[in-house]
Order: C-alpha cells, then structure tokens, then sequence
C-alpha cells in the first residue's frame, strides 16, 4: 500500500541546512493503522508532509498504492492529493464561512461532481459522522469534537486510500479525544488504513502499530495490542 | 469555468466579505461614475454646438457682396459689387463637380395681408435648391420648382409661422395673401429647425421677385453646398479657391475684405471638430486614469484577500484544489467586484446625466448622454480592469504551499 524507502530530507536554514529526515523506510499494509510518534523535531510532521504530498523528498522512493510518487506537478499533485489522500489536521481546518454540508462536499467539487451528487455523498459522509442534523450549521456553531468530525467526513468524502491524521485529538479534551479515537478505529475496522502523527501515548496505544521517530531515523517500529477507545471514560 | 459550482463559491466568498468587497468596487465605481458625467458632459456641448448649425446644411457656402475697401487695378475703393444672374451662372456651371446645390437669394421686406389678419415679414426670392440649403421641412403643399422659375408665377411658400398669424386655423393652401399690394397665392407651407425666426419668412421663385422689385437680374446672395464626399480640407481649398476667383472675376483686391465675402462652413466645422477631439482625448485620459486608479486600489485589496485567505487557499489545495482553480476563484472574484461596481457607477452617472439635464441647458450642454457602443465598451474594459486587478494576487494564491498555509500558528 505504502512504500517508503530511504527517505531524505533537509532545510535549508542560512547558510547551512537542517537535515531532518536521515533515511526512512516504511511500509504500510492495506488496512493497518499507524502511530507516528516522536518528540517535536523529530521529524513526524515533515514524514507526514511527504506522505501527504504536501511537501517533497530531497531523496528516495516514495510509491502509493503502487504509483510511484516524484516530480509531481502542482497540478497533478493535486489530483493525487484529492484521489488518494484524506486528510485530518489538529486545528480542523474547516472553512469558516461554509457550513458543515458544504465542507464536506468541497473534495467532491474538485473532482468535478455534479452538485446533486456531491450533496448526497457528503450527506452520506455526515450521517456517518453523526452529524446530519448539524448540515447547515456553521463551524462556529460547532463544539470541538463535532468539528473534527466534520472535518473526518470531509476526508473521507473522496473515499481516498489513506487517512493522514496530524494530531487528530491535539485541540480536543480527554473525552472527545476518545470519543474520535473511536471513530476512527471504527474506520480503521471497516478496511480504511489510517495514519496518525501524534505525541501522545495513550491515543498512539489506540493504534495497532507504533512508530517511533527520533532525530530523523526511525528508532522503534512494533506492532502492538491495540487499546480499545471507551468513550465513557 | 462556466459551471455554477464555481460561481456559488464566488458569490459565497463575496457575500461572506460584504463590507470588503463594497469598499473594493467603490474606487471603481466611482471611476466610471466620474467618466460617465465627464464623457455625457462633452457630448452634450458637442450636441449644443451642432445644434447651432441645424438651421443650414453642415456643408453649407455663404457668398456675400458688398463696398470694396482698396483701390484696385485703376478702380477707385468703394465700388460697389452686384451679382447678377450671370455669376450664378458662371459659378454653376465653372465649379460643377464641386457643388451639390445652389441658389441665389433676394431680400425684401413685404407687408402681408389675408381677411382681417395683417403684418410684417421677410420675403426670400430663391431658386428652388434652397429647400435642400436650408433643410426646409415642406408640411402641406410644395416648394418653389422650375415651373415657377421658369414662368414668373406669383407662388408662394410660406413658415408655420406666417400661416398660423394669417390663416389662424384656415388651410393655407391655394389661398391668395397680398405682400405690399401684390396677390400671390400660397403652394405651400413649411417648417424649419432654425428657430422661430426661420419661421417668419416668406419664400417665392427668384425670378418673379426680379421682375416685379426692380425688373433686373440683380441677385443679393448666392449660398450653395459643396459636395458632402469632399473632406474638410477640400472643402476648404475649394472655398478659398471660389473667393479667388470671383476677386479676380470682379476686380476686386486679393485681400479686400469687404468686397466679396464667402463664409464657409466646412471652416468652421473643422475648427469644432478639432476642439471636440482634444475635449474627447483630455477625458479619456481623466477616465483612463481614475479607471487605472481603481484598478490599482481593486488589485490592492485582492492581494489583502488572498493574504487573509491563506489559510483557505491552503485547505483547498490540500483537498486536490489544483492551481488553475485557485487562480479562476481569485480572478472572478475580481472581475465580478469590478464589473458590477463599474455598472453601478455608469449607471448612477447615466442617472445624474438624466436629472442634471434640464438645468444644464444654460451652461451650453444639451441632452448629455453616453451611447450604447460607449457602454458595451466600457463593459468590455471593466472586465478586462477586474482580470488585470485580480491577475497578480491570483499568480501569488496559485503559489501559497499548502504546508506554510496550513502551518499551526
């Protein structure tokens, strides 16, 4: 599914450069879900660009669902981007003057679907979420976790391959945390393969396999018994 | 890019940004609203001034006689030039190709009389060219024609004018009037743009007044058109060149002033416009310049917009916006503020024109409008502002990375 081999990269900073990323391998089954942790600086989130197709590698190979990823136009970056990826951010990043049906109908205008359409996959997409009732609400009119699953819908609306979570629960408090915690395994149990950036380790112990980054390399990588997300806590 | 997905996103974007996207099209609107006035402004004199000359054909040569003022060739100064019959003749016939129409007019004062009605007018004795010279509108009846001409017939034809003071609601027509004891019998009545004026005349075949006011073939004016395809420099030559030859015909100085005296109106016309190209040109160059202005204050706030959309712009690239549909939003949204503020001033300023009109006509501006190719190119440049407006902050959205935008701060 995923294939990561002797990833680099560096920034330059001045004169010098900061080398952050010395040489990754990773591989990702279809269906895994995944911690990446680490300290800040360690590198996690750079990875998590390059995966994302956000940011690219100085060196190494990087393919997708066997499409090999380099020299990507901005504009085929984006039709990538949009095909293959879903993404969740920590701060939502939902647009503010759209309401939540809206948001999560946005990667569907981009793959040029016909209105109609696109209302009734991102109606389908909410009521997964729990959320068709908010439809017309305004992300200000929703609390934290609501928004993040706005947000988790929005990805999941182009039914792309990957999930990429930048700490998922890093703006959210303990009882939420866990409550999209859940929903997320839930995904993860229906087949999605799910990667999640974070720091902390009860929400990494609520993936099957850890990574662990440090100063660039990879220093652990175990697969582990995956904590059940209770949300009655 | 026609899809209304696309303009739901912009009309969203706008209406989230009321008070923005108002302050943004003000500068424009306010452009066009000031060229809009300017441009009508300068119509409207232009319309004063050929309206001044509606009375006479625009192509229209006066030819005049008089004393003469210098000694010349052995003639004493103070001779007095007649033309006769002969010279009308004799310029007929020399500058042919040159002349569209052309008559001989006689002067004479007459009193005029029918039933118990009774009063003053001018009498013209012309040939029957003169309707074309004088763009004389025939209402009831006919002008003067060769018939007349040819036998001295006591016809007449006469203003709106004459008729209403002497016919009050009678038809005129075929009815005798007696002008200073003489019965003529009226063929026709007319009207004309010249103003009332031109309205109190009374016109008859050339040579009945000949015969009957002097039994001569004096003749006291000869006014005639050049031919219209003629430019006005040609106009001119041949004016100047008629002049010549008529100082030359009566022995008469080159630069005796007084003695023969042809007013050309292709003179003037040139003069008018000349001043109306360079008044066309300064406005231009005011519109264009508030235009660049506003362009310049659209462009300005847009790049604000795509500042303060950063984020946003980010979000869509990371959902598989691709950069061409980054740079349409931003270029729309430009061309649709510009566009419909650049309306609202060019309407609001047709607006003004129309109120304004009335009390305009003393300052010499009448009917200030702006045509309708005025403002379907003012559209057309409108958009094109809002494109070249949007251009350069729709380059800059098109190159925000996502990972900067989207970088938690």
């Amino acid at each position: 599914m995923l294939k990561i081999q002797k990833l680099h990269k560096s920034y330059p900073i001045g004169d010098s450069s900061l080398h952050v990323l010395k040489g990754i391998d990773l591989f990702v089954e279809k269906g895994e879900m995944v911690a990446i942790m680490g300290s800040s600086g360690s590198g996690k989130s750079t990875l998590l660009n390059i995966i994302g197709m956000l940011d690219e590698a100085d060196e190494g190979k990087y393919i997708l669902d066997e499409v090999p990823i380099k020299n990507l136009t901005e504009k085929k970056a984006a039709v990538y981007r949009n095909k293959f990826l879903g993404f969740i951010f920590q701060s939502f990043n939902l647009i503010n003057y759209k309401n939540a049906l809206e948001n999560v109908a946005l990667p569907l205008y981009y793959q040029g679907l016909k209105r109609k359409k696109r209302q009734e996959i991102a109606k389908f997409h909410l009521q997964k979420v729990g959320l068709l009732d908010w439809a017309t609400h305004l992300p200000s009119e929703l609390s934290g976790g609501q928004k993040q699953r706005v947000a988790i819908a929005r990805a999941l609306a182009s039914n792309p391959k990957l999930l990429l979570a930048d700490e998922p629960t890093g703006a959210l408090d303990t009882t939420t945390s866990y409550d999209i915690m859940a929903f997320l395994q839930q995904l993860n149990n229906e087949g999605k393969t799910i990667l999640i950036v974070t720091h902390e380790k009860d929400i990494a112990a609520m993936c099957k396999r850890i990574v662990r980054l440090k100063d660039g390399v990879i220093m652990e990588d175990n697969f582990v018994k995956q904590v059940k997300a209770t949300v009655d806590v | 890019m026609f899809d209304t997905g696309l303009w739901r996103e912009i009309f969203q974007s706008i209406n989230k940004n009321r008070t923005r996207s108002v302050l943004s099209g003000f500068t424009v609107a306010f452009a066009i609203l000031l060229f809009t006035i300017l441009f009508g402004l300068a119509n409207g004199l232009n319309n004063t001034f050929s309206e001044a000359f509606v009375d006479d054909a625009a192509n229209a040569v006066f030819i005049r006689s008089g004393r003469t003022t210098k000694a010349h060739k052995g003639l004493q100064a103070g001779r007095r030039i007649q033309f006769k019959n002969q010279d009308y003749d004799y310029i007929k016939t020399d500058f042919e190709p040159s002349i569209e129409f052309i008559t001989s007019r006689i002067y004479r004062n007459v009193v005029a009389s029918y039933k118990n009605e009774k009063s003053n007018y001018s009498v013209r004795a012309v040939h029957r060219d003169h309707q074309y010279l004088e763009k004389t509108k025939v209402t009831q009846g006919r002008y003067i024609n060769q018939r007349d001409m040819d036998m001295r017939n006591k016809s007449i034809v006469i203003g709106d004018l004459v008729r209403q003071d002497l016919f009050l609601k009678e038809d005129p027509i075929g009815k005798y009037v007696n002008l200073s004891g003489i019965a003529y019998q009226v063929v026709g009545a007319y009207k004309d743009d010249g103003g009332d004026n031109e309205e109190r005349i009374i016109y008859m075949p050339l040579s009945t007044a000949q015969q009957i006011y002097g039994n001569n073939d004096f003749v006291d004016q000869i006014n005639l058109t050049y031919d219209p395809k003629m430019n006005y420099d040609q106009a001119i030559d041949f004016g100047v060149d008629l002049e010549k030859k008529l100082k030359k015909r009566f022995t008469v100085a080159k630069n005796d002033q007084r003695a023969i005296r042809v007013f050309n109106m292709a003179m003037q016309n040139k003069g008018i416009n000349q001043m109306t190209s360079v008044l066309g040109i300064l406005i231009l160059i005011i519109g264009m310049g508030t235009l660049i202005a506003g362009i310049v204050g659209i462009s300005n706030i847009m790049i604000f917009i795509v500042k303060e959309r950063t984020k946003e712009i980010g979000i869509r690239k990371a959902l598989g916006a691709s950069p061409g549909a980054i740079v349409s939003i931003i270029l729309i949204e430009s061309v649709v503020v510009t566009t419909t503020a650049g309306y609202v001033g060019l309407l609001a300023g047709v607006g003004i024109l129309e109120w304004a009109s009335p009390s305009l006509k003393t300052y010499f501006i009448t009917d200030p409008s702006v045509s309708r190719s005025l403002v379907i190119a003012a559209t057309l440049t409108l958009i094109a502002a809002g494109a070249l407006a949007g251009y350069i902050p729709a380059k800059k959205a098109s190159n925000i990375k996502p990972i900067v935008a989207l970088r938690d701060d």
